[in-house]
């Protein structure tokens, strides 16, 4: 292989032109202290429903519903400790099921929207405009309308009540816009570079895979936690195909259960939800930085 | 035919698996849910594999339509909860989109300290939409939620009950999606700002355009291929967008959508109508379907190809 990954990423021009080296003239101390202000008050609107979480998931179930906010009020981590004894339901084994359950998704949704947007990238076939335009009009079926008949089906393959069904309805969601998103990127990875490992003996498969595929890793990024996130949160599908077992649950739909079952312990559902955003968030932290540059390439080529 | 194969087939072979599982798991789905819209499927009449029942159920011809348009408060109140739909709809992708587009223009700058702004500012995605919600309805609550307590330590000694069976609650779901949604804007105008070329703005900065010039005659153009498709997906997914509005007000009828409607009519009460779910469901594609139809067009005249 003559091509090497790092002496590629050079010539790309989506790279150069997305570097913002315009120097401003110098902005006036006013102007500043006023972008920093908005910059500061929309961060604290952004995290604070976060933050007000996290500090009342310490507080005692009582305390949480005192009608003036302290942030100090008895706290204590009793409320994890219970939580995670499993005193209000199988915490850890729905914390294991909607782990394997995301990643699952993000394994395959990456997997197919990858091979999916390469080829939409790459190849011209016939039908691949109805196929484009087919994934946009996937994303506007009411899913909850689909519900039944995909009950139906899940049962008839076998799937219902399965984790594998649940991810392949998953996919169904998160696989449209991945794919859109994928191609975009794919179209800003020259196609010389396939052309060159083409003259050097790959096969088609074999240039996706070892040339474009290491490429593209902040879209691949944006890919799976979009996928991950789909996957994590969702509720409807899980509380539908999921077996009704208390160990077989999410975490989602755990929570709704046990939301519904405690309406005051406030502190309690504060608790389990930090426990259940920190995965998430750790997914987050792992590709903020490729989001930008792998959205939008992205979004710009539609 | 072989030459044809010979040509495409890896093409093929990778588009494939999708199209299977998008085949079985969403257009037959879809083609069962359009023909139950002619029937009226309950739970009491579907097939039912575990008591070894069959199905029961009768063809109504366009009844279930005629009963939904006529706008009939026992059907959703079609109309009614259309407009609100809309509301819903524009309102929230109107301000994802402004205050998207205006942090990003700040995030473009050279700013100290912009990694953790963006890192605090996307935050509201990374968070799964049921703890959203959760935390949104405890902050909105009348009586301990802090939004009010703030509001009443401003001197708003009457603050509005957020939540309860009045449009305050519209207002409180339009404000909880207005904070989910901007950080995906906000990451897809930036990436769209900074593939802007920098020489754009240098020409115009040599041609005395004032910043406001330099916007609209730069900067906005050079947006337009990002903002058409972040704006139409926006619009479909807040549509039907039915998580936010379930979790945080549930079956309250000031925050009915139709996408709400068709869920409700679905698991709640005893019969669990799925004929007119699925007539609901027909008709929210409809309304999609026509909308990007028109927005295409529209896109069209002003000379974009998409």
């Amino acid at each position: 292989m003559t091509v090497e990954a790092a002496s590629v990423k050079v010539v790309r021009p989506g790279v150069v032109a997305r570097r913002p080296d315009r120097k401003r003239s110098e902005r006036s101390r006013l102007a500043s202290v006023g972008l920093h202000g908005a910059l500061v008050v929309a961060s604290l609107v952004a995290v604070f429903p976060v933050f007000w979480v996290l500090v009342t998931s310490f507080k005692p179930d009582a305390k949480a519903v005192e009608t003036t906010p302290k942030l100090v009020n008895d706290s204590s981590l009793d409320n994890y400790a219970r939580i995670l004894a499993g005193e209000k339901g199988d915490f850890l084994a729905w914390f294991g099921n909607s782990v394997l359950i995301a990643l699952m998704t993000t394994v395959l949704a990456v997997f197919l929207s990858a091979t999916t947007g390469y080829a939409a990238s790459r190849f011209r076939f016939p039908g691949k405009r109805s196929l484009m335009l087919s994934f946009l009009v996937v994303q506007m079926f009411p899913f909850a309308v689909l519900i039944v008949p995909l009950y139906n089906i899940l049962l008839l393959l076998g799937l219902q009540g399965t984790s594998m069904g649940l991810v392949l309805v998953y996919c169904t969601t998160a696989v449209p816009f991945c794919t859109y998103m994928l191609k975009g990127y794919f179209d800003t990875i020259p196609n010389d570079i396939d052309e060159a490992g083409r003259v050097d003996g790959l096969s088609p498969f074999g240039v996706f895979w070892r040339l474009v595929l290491p490429l593209a890793r902040p879209g691949l990024a944006v890919t799976a936690f979009y996928a991950f996130l789909t996957a994590w949160g969702e509720v409807a599908f899980a509380s539908a195909f999921l077996s009704a077992a208390d160990e077989s649950k999410t975490l989602a739909v755990g929570l709704q259960v046990f939301v519904q079952q405690n309406r005051t312990e406030w502190g309690h559902l504060a608790a389990a939800s930090i426990l259940v955003a920190i995965p998430a968030i750790i997914v987050f932290y792992l590709v903020q930085r490729f989001l930008v540059t792998g959205l939008s390439s992205g979004a710009v080529k539609g | 035919m072989r030459r044809f194969l010979d040509r495409h087939w890896y093409a093929y072979a990778m588009v494939l698996p999708v199209v299977v599982v998008i085949a079985v798991l969403v257009l037959f789905p879809l083609a069962q849910g359009v023909f139950f819209t002619f029937t009226d499927i309950n739970e009491g009449n579907i097939a039912n594999p575990i008591l070894d029942r069959p199905a029961s159920y009768v063809s109504v011809g366009l009844d279930n339509y005629l009963n939904i348009l006529s706008g009939d408060a026992s059907y959703g109140a079609f109309w009614s909860t259309l407009v609100r739909t809309l509301i819903w709809t524009f309102g929230c992708v109107f301000f994802h989109y402004t205050i998207g587009l205006g942090l990003a223009l700040l995030l473009n700058r050279e700013v100290r300290g912009r990694a953790v702004y963006r890192v605090l500012l996307v935050l509201p995605w990374a968070v799964p939409a049921f703890i959203s919600a959760f935390a949104w309805k405890y902050m909105f609550n009348a009586q301990y939620g802090i939004i009010n307590q703030f509001l009443r330590f401003l001197g708003l000694d009457d603050p509005p009950v957020w939540l309860g069976q009045s449009d305050w609650a519209l207002v409180a779901v339009i404000i909880v999606n207005v904070w989910l949604g901007v950080p995906f804007m906000m990451v897809a105008l930036l990436g769209g700002l900074q593939s802007i070329p920098g020489d754009l703005y240098e020409a115009a900065e040599v041609d005395g355009a004032t910043p406001w010039q330099r916007f609209r005659n730069v900067t906005l153009p050079g947006l337009r291929s990002v903002s058409s498709t972040v704006v139409l997906l926006g619009i479909i997914w807040t549509f039907n967008m039915f998580a936010i509005i379930y979790l945080i007000t549930g079956p309250n009828p000031n925050t009915r959508i139709l996408v709400t409607y068709a869920f409700e009519r679905f698991f709640s009460g005893a019969s669990r109508d799925f004929a007119v779910a699925s007539t609901y469901g027909v008709l929210i594609l409809s309304v999609l379907l026509v909308f990007a139809g028109v927005y295409r067009r529209a896109l069209r005249k002003q000379g974009e190809v998409w």
